[in-house]
């Protein structure tokens, strides 16, 4: 109500406009989140187009040749070790996602529907783990996977095997159970969120017309949460493509991705511009994937419905 | 259609515990081997030893990592939450056109790929002549810190009374004055909340530390280090374990805080941070 009082005086005067601007919500918004924004663009706008302008250059040794070409992207799309990690990369990035929504979706139900007033101790006990370092928890299931380690050592305690097993840790099973531990738990707050938002009178009114529970599910409950899940999809997909850590820990020469050449080309390789095609590939990779699962999972929820 | 439910009743809250147990047992490791006095980490356990952690102080490496972490956490969270202050006060008290892209560039480094985030920080930090130190460090872990402080903070701040501030305007206080003795104590809760997270973050950040920080070593970057070399594993489970406790010590108290920001203001809905 200020705001409209304020602009029907500005139009009234024309002389106090520039002032009575100043002093206008939209003004006091612009200074306020000047100083984040310019961080965000300096930090992160900025260099991301400093890394494609670097994607059509050359670099030799140290020096860098700012002729444009295509080459670095010849490389990252064609030369088939990087088109290898690539795929793998977006492969396992995609089951991990899916994975990780299948297994948060029973459980962010449970904490909306049936959580009653400890709902929020059920969110902050799963979300934890999630906070605590990464690096850890990898470090963690290497403990588990490996020759010597828990898996082996009881399998092997309680008889049902004799010799400890290798196929458990340095593959990309490995590193897709790793990656769905650590990001199951940050996969439940948006599925969460849009299944609070889901009108519990909806559900009943299916039920009184005669779904059942699990039709009343179908139609109501997960297309109204479709946003959740779709959100859920996104943050896992599209962070996990570009893992480093836990391929280099437990995946092996078999579950070694895109990241591990991207950070190669930046340091033992000293090829900024092949890194930074390699980066622009897979993030444009990554978004069509993550587009085309939404349209796919949009598709899939409206046919059941 | 009641046996349905009722088989849906049990088998969802069975199903909720499994999975906080597979999302805790992984962890819980770390400190059971981490006590135990075999050099390598199996069952059975072989009897209970505190020696992995006596082992820590006298190692002059870790002591500086340590510190240097302490530094860069304790920065970064700082200047964190003074932008994010800005940023969710704009954001919740105020519309303007652009905000959304405004909103969408600040929250970016929440969905990226960290290494795509380092890399271009790196560019970008390399082209302009500047050596690898634990500033560069905390400039990423500033950026990477940022969203998480604004919805800590968003939360805090979204369903504050405004009339408070407004009777505190009419009563002649300035703007400024306004903020320093009506709006900061009212937030003080989240605020500190959003440092916590900072730093519980910035502590607990690998590939920033590990692109940026040239010959300056943080603590997971000295765990990295560490990985490499089988016998040095308990330490490395013991230094593990003390984060952990560190980070969820650290995290429980935020939360708490959170929480009571959230009470101050009265919101009913906003559960998440």
């Amino acid at each position: 109500m200020a705001a409209t009082a304020e602009g029907m005086s500005a139009a009234g005067a024309p002389a106090a406009r520039s002032r009575s601007y100043l002093q206008s919500d939209e003004a006091k918004g612009y200074s306020l989140i000047s100083a984040p924004f310019l961080y965000a663009l300096a930090m992160l706008g900025l260099p991301v187009v400093v890394v494609v302008a670097h994607s059509f250059w050359t670099q030799t040794y140290l020096t860098v040749d700012r002729t444009l070409t295509l080459e670095n992207y010849r490389q990252a799309i064609f030369e088939p070790i990087y088109q290898d990690l690539l795929f793998r990369s977006l492969w396992i990035s995609f089951t991990v996602s899916v994975l990780t929504v299948a297994l948060a979706y029973p459980v962010a139900y449970f904490i909306s529907f049936h959580g009653g007033r400890h709902k929020n101790l059920w969110l902050f006990v799963i979300t934890v783990p999630f906070w605590t370092s990464y690096l850890l928890r990898v470090m963690a299931w290497k403990v588990v996977l490996g020759y010597n380690g828990v898996l082996n050592s009881a399998l092997m305690g309680t008889g049902i095997t004799a010799e400890p097993s290798t196929a458990f840790l340095y593959n990309s099973t490995a590193v897709m159970i790793t990656l769905t531990h650590a990001w199951v738990a940050f996969a439940i707050l948006p599925i969460f969120v849009s299944l609070e938002k889901v009108d519990r009178t909806l559900v009943e009114a299916a039920t009184d017309l005669g779904d059942g529970p699990i039709r009343s599910f179908l139609r109501v409950t997960l297309p109204l949460s479709l946003p959740g899940v779709i959100a859920a999809l996104l943050i896992v997909m599209i962070p996990t493509v570009g893992d480093y850590v836990t391929p280099k820990m437990v995946g092996g020469t078999d579950g070694v991705m895109i990241a591990n050449a991207i950070q190669a080309q930046f340091g033992r390789a000293m090829n900024k511009p092949l890194g930074a095609a390699l980066s622009v590939t897979t993030m444009i990779a990554v978004c069509l994937m993550a587009g085309g699962t939404v349209l796919a999972l949009r598709a899939a929820v409206r046919a059941f419905r | 259609m009641s046996a349905a439910r009722r088989l849906a009743a049990n088998w969802l809250p069975a199903y909720a515990a499994l999975f906080v147990l597979f999302l805790y047992l992984p962890v819980l490791l770390l400190p059971i081997f981490s006590l135990n006095s075999s050099a390598s980490p199996r069952f059975p356990l072989t009897g209970f030893t505190l020696k992995w952690y006596a082992g820590l102080p006298k190692t002059p490496a870790l002591l500086d990592a340590a510190w240097n972490s302490l530094v860069v956490g304790v920065s970064a969270a700082v200047l964190a939450t003074v932008l994010g202050i800005c940023a969710a006060r704009a954001l919740t008290r105020y519309r303007f056109r652009g905000q959304r892209a405004m909103q969408g560039l600040i929250m970016a480094p929440l969905v990226m790929p960290e290494i795509i985030v380092a890399v271009s920080i790196l560019i970008i930090v390399l082209a302009l002549g500047m050596p690898l130190t634990l500033f560069t460090v905390t400039l990423g872990h500033v950026l990477v810190c940022l969203p998480y402080s604004i919805s800590v903070l968003i939360s805090g701040f979204e369903g504050f009374d405004r009339s408070l501030e407004e009777a505190s305007a009419d009563l002649g206080e300035t703007s400024f004055g306004t903020f320093r003795r009506v709006t900061l104590p009212m937030m003080a809760p989240a605020i500190i909340s959003s440092l916590l997270v900072g730093f519980t973050i910035s502590l607990d950040d690998f590939m920033m530390a590990f692109f940026l920080g040239g010959n300056d070593v943080t603590l997971p970057v000295y765990i990295w280090g560490q990985l490499r070399f089988a016998a040095r594993l308990p330490g490395v489970l013991a230094l593990g374990t003390l984060l952990l406790v560190a980070s969820i010590v650290l995290l429980t108290i935020a939360e708490l805080l959170r929480r009571r920001a959230q009470e101050r203001t009265q919101t009913t809905g906003g559960l998440l941070a």
